[in-house]
């Protein structure tokens, strides 16, 4: 997996610093984008069998799997649910923000 | 050596497409530009333009095919006249913001309503701002050479601007004359292919065509301002690059005829711009120090070229074949604008004509030096005058 990493944005100092046109490396992520969620999933490791089908269904690709267990990237995740939705497992549920 | 063909000026664009090796062509026909649009599908059907031909349903489809065409890295020719033009709008500004090297060819016809399919520069002139490099050709040899100069210039990685090839509708769309068409080689050796780190490529993904917020939105839109401002440099060094290959030049932005010693200027764009020559050679044989300045280039705007050619003169006149309304032509607007900024002390009149397709004779060209001589001789002149009009202004009119 190549996911985009989180990068500070610098300011531009001169015109040649912006791109020539509207036109630029893809993934380039400077601000995390999780403001519109309210509720989170929350993955319940024991219960999880790492199938994946959850990385497969998640419309923003922010699954992934750390030392061979699934994860979920809280910095882009939109919080729409689809996850835990599709889990044969049920190890997702989805929990109002702020109470877990 | 390429061979010599008697062609119409749709004619010449489209070999002058051919020659360029295109990979797209999304245009759909409108008169009087129809003709260009038909040569061209013969051409990929018969495999002499290795191209792909998109059928589009409408001239905003076929800008926006352009662009995705472009997107990926394509060479893409489009074509259009008047409504197509104005249905384009939005996507000439597109086009332009998103830095698409598109060229493509304007038959300059009337704007409706009243409905008419002659000619008129209305449709470009009032397109000005849309961010295209706009040329103005006066015969079918200089459009057919024009669409190789324009590729080279738009691709430029500094320019990165589109290129709006004007013609006459029918004037010069139609009539017929002989033009060299240059060989397959030269013009390989004068074009090179298309390259751009701004395309859809899987192996370096590309954010394209994004949004911005205020923050920096001036920054992008500076940019492509001065992209534009640098195509006024390579405009000449293109045309005497393609010199060097062809043997063919038209210079840069302007051309100046007779102007040295001239008192009295008439400023032209486009195919008129020959009657203007043949009232001017008249009129020096009987004792006139009069000349012709033919803009071609309407953007980038020949400020400067403008400023030289017509700051030592005593009278101007601009013809415009077209009508900002409720002010004046739009190509006085610009010239005045300039000669205002140098200081120059000079009589400018506006004669508005040619609308719909009305011929401008070369009786309304002598009337326009008259006209200036007139107001030096202190005879009171309105600014803007009207050539060839049928009835006498009247208050209820």
């Amino acid at each position: 997996m190549n996911r985009p990493a989180l990068r500070k944005y610098v300011n531009p100092q001169y015109l040649s610093d912006l791109p020539e046109g509207p036109c630029y490396d893809a993934g380039h992520l400077v601000t995390v984008n999780a403001g519109w969620r309210t509720r989170k999933p929350v993955l319940d490791s024991e219960a999880c069998t790492g199938c994946y089908i959850c990385y497969m269904n998640c419309p923003e690709g922010v699954i992934f799997k750390s030392d061979g267990k699934v994860d979920i990237d809280y910095d882009f995740c939109k919080g729409c649910g689809i996850c835990g939705n599709g889990c044969p497992k049920d190890a997702i549920v989805m929990i109002r923000e702020g109470e877990a | 050596m390429g061979q010599r063909a008697f062609l119409c000026g749709n004619e010449a664009v489209a070999e002058g497409v051919r020659l360029s090796a295109p990979h797209v062509i999304a245009a759909y026909p409108i008169t009087p530009q129809t003709v260009v649009v038909e040569r061209l599908a013969e051409m990929v059907e018969d495999g002499s333009v290795k191209a792909e031909f998109m059928h589009v349903e409408s001239e905003h489809s076929a800008l926006s095919a352009s662009m995705g065409a472009s997107a990926v890295g394509a060479r893409t020719f489009s074509s259009t006249s008047s409504q197509g033009l104005v249905y384009m709008a939005e996507c000439l500004h597109y086009a332009s913001g998103g830095r698409f090297p598109i060229v493509m060819m304007n038959a300059n016809r009337s704007l409706a309503l009243p409905w008419s399919i002659y000619g008129d520069h209305r449709d470009s002139m009032s397109l000005l701002d849309c961010g295209w490099i706009q040329v103005y050709t006066e015969d079918a040899q200089e459009s057919l050479d024009m669409v190789l100069q324009a590729y080279a210039i738009a691709e430029h990685p500094e320019v990165l601007t589109p290129v709006m090839i004007n013609l006459d509708g029918f004037v010069l769309t139609h009539t017929y004359e002989l033009v060299d068409i240059p060989d397959w080689e030269q013009a390989r050796e004068f074009l090179p292919p298309y390259e751009t780190v701004n395309k859809l490529d899987f192996d370096a993904p590309k954010n394209m065509a994004f949004s911005s917020n205020p923050g920096n939105n001036l920054e992008f839109k500076l940019r492509q301002h001065r992209g534009m401002l640098r195509a006024k440099e390579l405009i000449a060094e293109t045309d005497g690059r393609f010199q060097s290959i062809f043997g063919r030049s038209y210079g840069g932005l302007t051309e100046a005829y007779r102007c040295d010693d001239a008192e009295l200027i008439v400023v032209s764009v486009g195919s008129v711009t020959g009657t203007c020559r043949t009232v001017a050679d008249e009129l020096r044989n009987e004792g006139w120090k009069v000349g012709v300045l033919k803009i071609r280039f309407m953007r980038p705007f020949p400020e400067e070229e403008i400023i030289a050619a017509l700051r030592n003169v005593k009278a101007v006149a601009v013809l415009d074949k077209d009508i900002s309304f409720g002010y004046e032509g739009t190509v006085f607007t610009n010239v005045n604008s300039a000669l205002s900024k140098a200081g120059a002390e000079i009589l400018k009149l506006n004669f508005i004509g040619g609308l719909g397709g009305r011929d401008i004779s070369k009786d309304h060209i002598r009337e326009m030096y008259r006209r200036l001589q007139d107001g030096l001789d202190g005879i009171a002149q309105e600014n803007v005058q009207y050539l060839g009009l049928g009835v006498a202004i009247d208050e209820r009119g």
